[in-house]
């Protein structure tokens, strides 16, 4: 009978132990996470992104092409517009510096001096002219099956 | 663009814009806490637009439809494209906002509130036709810069306001009167108070048309913000750039209005036809009016595949600026024949007119259904792309969508 009671007091502890080693483990789980997840104590902030990180060479925060020039685009062009107005758009050196012009002239932006050949230079480059024909053909297409 | 998170470096400045109102408290707020309202600049729940509408710019805000999401008569709010040149407006108190009627052709100025204009005028409901002068851009060659839209810069919802006409002629209009320009309470990206990002206007004919308003319902109930509330314009059938958003002045000039976005070549299409690519002076560069016939095929949307000896219901919608539809026609060889398809009767002048037709395939493989809409002076749409100009206006070439037979 004793032994038994003794086996059931070994079994008892261990399970006791297991428990508390549980235990142990949620709350360490638990202060890991409330230090690397919990709630951070600055300013209202919702930026997830780190705003330089570039990413398959795309610069993720404005989703330009990482190049050469891209600071000098992304300091002088995104201030007014978003930078999805420059993506949409594909133009030869002549429009891209006619825009700028008109931009001077109507919309209140500064004189660029050097600048203006950098930030041109990569526009050009990373956002050319596609030819395009006089009428596209349909692309894209998501095939689907029309049920009646 | 499929849908994203919109996330964004903000601060409580931020937030007083979006509210429009200035934040109590807000010494108060806890360190970290980020306000509820700011939690949202996702586009979708901000406009309550469906997902499947595309963003083509986030500053300023600019969305459109795709053609099977136009598929209802009465364009609703969810579907209907979003065009700003500016920032929306900050602050906007229906109970003190006013509209004033000047300029050098005015009898006497006068300035009325929202109460007023809702009291002292009958009110009337139409469905009208509001389409960017733009739509349709992204195909012209060489490419016109700005938003490249595709074919989803159009809506036909309905609007109930008072007309136009009455407000002026409650005013007053001197016999030197030309055009109305509009003002508004939209903020220049910029943010330099001193500039406006857009105020355009119409000459008198279009301004005292029965079916111009100025609303404050869309579709039953208060204009969303993004499209206007509290007061718009309605030029129904003209760029949708002459339907000014949240409007404080009406001037009825002497002269053809001379605002923000009427002058150089926005919304203006060479005088006379030039070659694709050619450099246009500004004096050689004419006003957009009417807008031009065009049509959509809203259903199905363009992919379908179907099994070999079935007929397909196709419909859609026409419409052509200040005209009407005559007829309405589709092939499925690329222009080599065309068949008839039904045009329905606008519900009123400048709403768009339904159309249906039941398509057979002679055979198995990959076809594309071509629409083409007539109007009443017998134009009909170009299937290639109209004739270029700078800025990529005025794009009605026939809209098609890709069918497979199996």
């Amino acid at each position: 009978m004793q032994e038994k009671e003794n086996k059931d007091g070994i079994v008892f502890k261990t399970i006791f132990k297991v428990m508390l080693l549980i235990f142990t483990g949620f709350i360490l789980i638990g202060a890991l996470a409330i230090i690397f997840y919990g709630p951070r104590q600055t300013q209202v902030e919702l930026t997830e992104v780190d705003p330089e990180l570039i990413e398959n060479g795309i610069h993720v925060r404005t989703g330009l092409i990482e190049a050469d020039g891209l600071q000098t685009v992304i300091t002088n062009c995104i201030t007014c517009h978003s930078s999805k107005l420059i993506i949409q758009n594909r133009m030869g050196e002549e429009q891209w510096n006619a825009t700028i012009r008109w931009m001077q002239k109507t919309q209140g932006l500064w004189p660029l001096g050097e600048n203006q050949k950098v930030i041109v230079d990569y526009l050009t480059t990373n956002y050319p002219l596609l030819e395009k024909g006089r009428r596209p053909p349909l692309t894209d297409i998501d095939w689907y099956s029309l049920e009646k | 663009m499929k849908r994203r998170s919109f996330v964004a470096k903000s601060g409580l400045g931020t937030l007083a814009t979006l509210l429009g109102v200035d934040i109590v408290y807000k010494e108060l707020m806890p360190k970290g806490y980020t306000p509820l309202a700011l939690q949202e600049t996702d586009p979708f729940k901000l406009f309550n637009k469906d997902e499947a509408m595309v963003v083509l710019n986030d500053k300023p805000w600019n969305m459109e439809a795709q053609a099977h999401l136009l598929n209802d008569r009465v364009t609703p709010n969810k579907y209907m494209f979003v065009r700003n040149n500016g920032l929306l407006p900050e602050k906007i108190d229906e109970s003190s906002w006013e509209l004033k009627i000047d300029g050098e052709s005015v009898v006497e100025s006068k300035t009325y509130s929202l109460s007023d204009l809702k009291t002292k005028f009958k009110h009337h409901t139409y469905q009208l036709t509001l389409e960017c002068g733009g739509n349709g851009r992204s195909e012209f060659n060489p490419p016109a810069k700005g938003n490249q839209w595709t074919i989803g810069a159009v809506s036909s919802a309905e609007w109930t306001g008072i007309r136009l006409k009455d407000v002026l002629a409650d005013a007053g209009i001197k016999d030197d009167a030309v055009y109305i320009g509009y003002h508004a309470a939209d903020m220049h990206l910029s943010r330099n108070p001193t500039k406006e990002p857009i105020s355009r206007g119409v000459p008198m004919s279009k301004a005292l048309q029965e079916e111009t308003l100025l609303a404050f319902s869309m579709n039953g109930e208060a204009i969303p913000l993004v499209h206007g509330f509290p007061l718009r314009l309605i030029c129904g059938g003209w760029p949708a750039s002459t339907s000014g958003k949240w409007l404080n002045t009406i001037s009825i000039r002497n002269k053809v209005h001379d605002g923000a976005k009427m002058e150089g070549s926005s919304y203006r299409v060479p005088c006379e036809t030039v070659a694709p690519g050619e450099t246009v002076a500004d004096e050689d560069m004419c006003i957009i009016e009417s807008m031009p016939v065009k049509s959509l095929i809203t259903y199905p949307k363009s992919g379908a595949i179907i099994k070999e000896g079935k007929s397909l219901k196709i419909n859609g919608h026409a419409w052509a600026g200040e005209l009407e539809i005559n007829s309405m026609e589709y092939s499925i060889d690329y222009g080599t024949s065309w068949k008839p398809a039904s045009i329905e009767k606008a519900k009123n002048r400048l709403a768009w007119q339904h159309f249906n037709a039941t398509v057979n395939f002679p055979k198995k493989g990959y076809y594309e259904i071509w629409a083409r809409a007539t109007d009443s002076n017998e134009n009909k749409q170009p299937m290639v792309l109209p004739g270029w100009n700078p800025k990529g206006y005025l794009n009605n070439a026939c809209h098609r969508i890709a069918i497979k037979v199996v």
